[in-house]
């Protein structure tokens, strides 16, 4: 029963995020949908993922979303209201559609018919990450990587080339 | 496959679908690139359930959460480059609305 | 050895990153060019066994990458070597400053290792990754001059790939219900055991979409010229000779031969392609900007590959690569000629520019090659993989399809055409009468990869003659 009430609360958090005129707001919210995954990862066994989730995803994420939104301009408050009706008839159709989808997916249970594969052999994600899916490492190395020069490019070269 | 792991497997999945939902109507139906940001981090936290749920139900909770991992790395990397892309379109533009910038067609 | 070529482009990497002084960008160019050039000669020549062998074998634990090799993989990593190497000489033409050679350098070697990877892993998700590793090393470089379309382009660019990832991760996710694993092994072994569920269908299907977004194929292709007419010039030249190759065309060739999916694959291989071999063309007879008229032709040139790949046969997969091959090589000489026109002329807009034949005659006669390889004349190498692609079709049973790649050729010669005499035998604009032949460096890898088209074209009817496969 917790986990569905989880399940729900995700979805109205990352409902209210969609919804909220304020970006400030939608950054936050994005955060709260990041740290309910994180409680349904933990739950479900997945301690490592739920750390990362939390630290990153929760932490992380919306820091820089906050700075990039105060690096930009901040509209001014007639054009801020004006917008936020227009944002309301934009967005109103969204809670039906939602609640007609989850309507729809409430009564389909097409039966899955597959054999589950046998039991894993390595149960620690840590071994399965270093012995057996090095790749996954080198490509985060690599992403990673190629952040630093996103940054290096795309953020301190703004004053490079604006001078 | 027992009946109690389709259940599972059909909770998370419409949850999944339901945040693929809200996430892809924020990139239609919004003009403002920040917006258009976080109906991405919608859609991959809608993904994320998805890998979770596939390692629950199928009980290889290790190399679903080896796959997580690197899933949450190459997001935050991409969000930190979109961020940067989203910071030249306003220095550019002056404006973070897509509608600003309709140079280049045909 | 695979990991060499993962390892061989980071390690030059952390190298031209330390390099203190005054020869750093010149130090970190012979770097870069000196990778790409020990890549392309690795995989031309190399030891039997070379592949399996390993020089240390303490190695083992820390190096062992699950990586391997196949034809597939070796063509695919000469062509990003050469590719990039061709890409880096326009960039060294081109700019001068220490900001955006470093960069543009540093950037084209992790794009490089993401090609690499994407030609050499064994699995759905490493699959991915090293395909997110190469668009972000992409988006990056598009922006490196800051310019005020690129942010524009890129945008389109970063959304529909974010869509496509999101897609191809839902498959992982999927597959990893009924599969032990993501490898292509496992995959193969359980997908016929699961036939009786809706989810193998399912994750192929959301694979396959996302990675036909990521080729800019026609239902989802409006990024694709934005992208292209965006990105400064060097970068464009990588980005459609093997960029959005790498990371469109040859992971869904990887992900069909590997991973053998239901017939209705092969059915949707065909009409996408089909579809963008017709409307590509078309889109590309209207075009006024040489760049955005050759990444029309791009989405055209793709739709033959995807084709021939949909005959489904070992034949349509061979005629699918070397198709792959020529149009890389004659779509980045393409897009090195309109560096050198835009270098030149200040602009790559049909309207301001027309009658520079005579200005700029090495570019107008390599374009003129490069143009006439992809419409596909003999002898030219476009000529023979477009008869492979045709024929593949038409020994697969699929005549219509072969009928509709043959007759698209047409219009390929049509547009192209149109292109050549405005560019070059019109008449000369006075604004224009200054404009001299673009500098040697620019215009080595125009000419070079011209010489590799006429090379091919003219040594594979004499090699067949003389009796080899």
């Amino acid at each position: 029963m917790l986990n569905i009430m989880l399940l729900v609360l995700l979805v109205l958090i990352a409902l209210w995020t969609a919804l909220t005129p304020l970006l400030l707001r939608a950054a936050i919210g994005l955060a709260l949908t990041s740290v309910v995954l994180t409680i349904i990862m933990f739950r479900f066994n997945a301690p490592y993922a739920a750390a990362f989730e939390l630290s990153v995803c929760a932490g992380l994420i919306p820091v820089i979303f906050i700075s990039v939104i105060s690096l930009t301009h901040r509209l001014p408050l007639k054009e801020f209201l004006k917008r936020r009706e227009d944002r309301l008839r934009r967005f109103w159709p969204l809670p039906l559609l939602l609640l007609a989808v989850a309507a729809g997916l409430f009564f389909v249970r097409i039966p899955l018919n597959i054999t589950l594969p046998w039991p894993e052999t390595i149960a620690d994600v840590r071994v399965v990450l270093w012995e057996y899916r090095r790749t996954y490492l080198f490509g985060q190395l690599m992403v990673l990587l190629a952040g630093v020069f996103g940054v290096l490019v795309l953020f301190r070269g703004r004053n490079e080339n604006e001078r | 496959m027992s009946a109690e792991q389709t259940l599972l497997f059909w909770q998370y999945a419409s949850t999944g679908i339901l945040l693929l939902v809200i996430g892809f109507y924020c990139l239609l139906v919004t003009y403002n690139l920040f917006r258009v940001l976080i109906g991405l981090e919608l859609l991959i936290k809608g993904v994320t359930l998805f890998l979770l749920a596939a390692g629950v139900i199928s009980g290889h909770s290790a190399l679903s959460q080896g796959v997580i991992i690197t899933v949450i790395v190459i997001e935050v990397v991409v969000m930190i480059v979109a961020a940067g892309i989203v910071l030249g379109f306003q220095d550019k533009f002056d404006s973070l609305n897509v509608k600003n910038a309709r140079e280049l067609k045909g | 050895m695979t990991y060499l070529l993962l390892l061989l482009p980071l390690a030059a990497l952390v190298i031209m990153n330390l390099l203190p002084g005054r020869f750093r960008v010149r130090s970190a160019l012979l770097i870069t060019g000196a990778v790409c050039i020990i890549q392309i000669g690795l995989v031309l020549v190399h030891p039997t066994g070379f592949w399996d062998r390993l020089i240390i074998a303490q190695l083992e634990p820390v190096l062992g990458f699950n990586l391997q090799i196949t034809w597939l993989a070796l063509v695919m990593m000469a062509v990003a070597g050469l590719v990039s190497l061709a890409a880096l000489l326009v960039a060294a033409a081109l700019w001068q400053r220490e900001f955006e050679l470093l960069n543009f350098s540093s950037l084209l070697l992790i794009a490089l290792i993401g090609m690499n990877g994407i030609a050499m892993v064994n699995g759905l998700f490493q699959l991915y990754i090293f395909i997110e590793v190469t668009a972000l090393a992409t988006f990056i470089l598009i922006c490196l001059r800051r310019d005020r379309f690129a942010f524009e382009g890129v945008w389109k660019y970063l959304l529909l790939s974010v869509v496509a990832s999101v897609l191809m991760l839902t498959a992982v996710g999927l597959s990893l219900i009924f599969s032990p694993s993501s490898t292509f092994l496992a995959l193969r072994a359980t997908i016929p055991l699961a036939a009786g569920s809706f989810l193998p269908r399912a994750a192929i299907a959301l694979f396959l979409s996302g990675l036909l977004i990521k080729s800019g194929v026609v239902p989802f292709h409006g990024w694709l010229p934005d992208a292209y007419q965006a990105a400064p010039a060097p970068v464009s030249v990588l980005l459609a000779g093997v960029i959005t190759k790498a990371t469109g065309v040859f992971a869904l060739i990887r992900f069909v031969a590997e991973v053998t999916g239901p017939a209705p694959v092969y059915q949707v291989l065909l009409l996408t392609g089909a579809l963008s071999v017709v409307v590509g063309a078309l889109g590309a007879l209207g075009q006024t900007d040489v760049k955005r008229l050759l990444a029309y032709s791009s989405i055209s040139q793709v739709g033959y590959i995807i084709m021939a790949l949909g005959a489904g046969t070992t034949f349509g997969l061979i005629a699918a690569m070397f198709h792959f091959f020529n149009h890389a090589i004659f779509k980045s000489q393409l897009f090195a000629n309109a560096a050198a026109l835009e270098a030149r002329a200040g602009s790559t807009d049909l309207n301001k520019i027309s009658g520079l034949g005579g200005r700029m005659p090495v570019t107008s006669v390599t374009l003129l090659i490069g143009s006439l390889s992809t419409a596909g004349l003999p002898p030219l190498a476009g000529f023979w993989s477009k008869l492979a692609v045709i024929m593949a079709l038409w020994l697969a049973g699929q005549s219509l399809y072969a009928f509709i790649a043959a007759l698209a050729s047409v219009l390929t010669l049509a547009y192209f055409l149109f292109l050549q005499r405005k560019l070059f035998f019109n008449k000369l604009s006075p604004e224009l009468s200054g404009v001299k032949e673009a500098g040697p460096l620019l215009l080595a890898p125009a000419v070079g990869l011209a010489a590799l088209t006429v090379i091919i074209g003219l040594a594979l009817p004499v090699y067949w003659l003389l009796g080899g496969r």
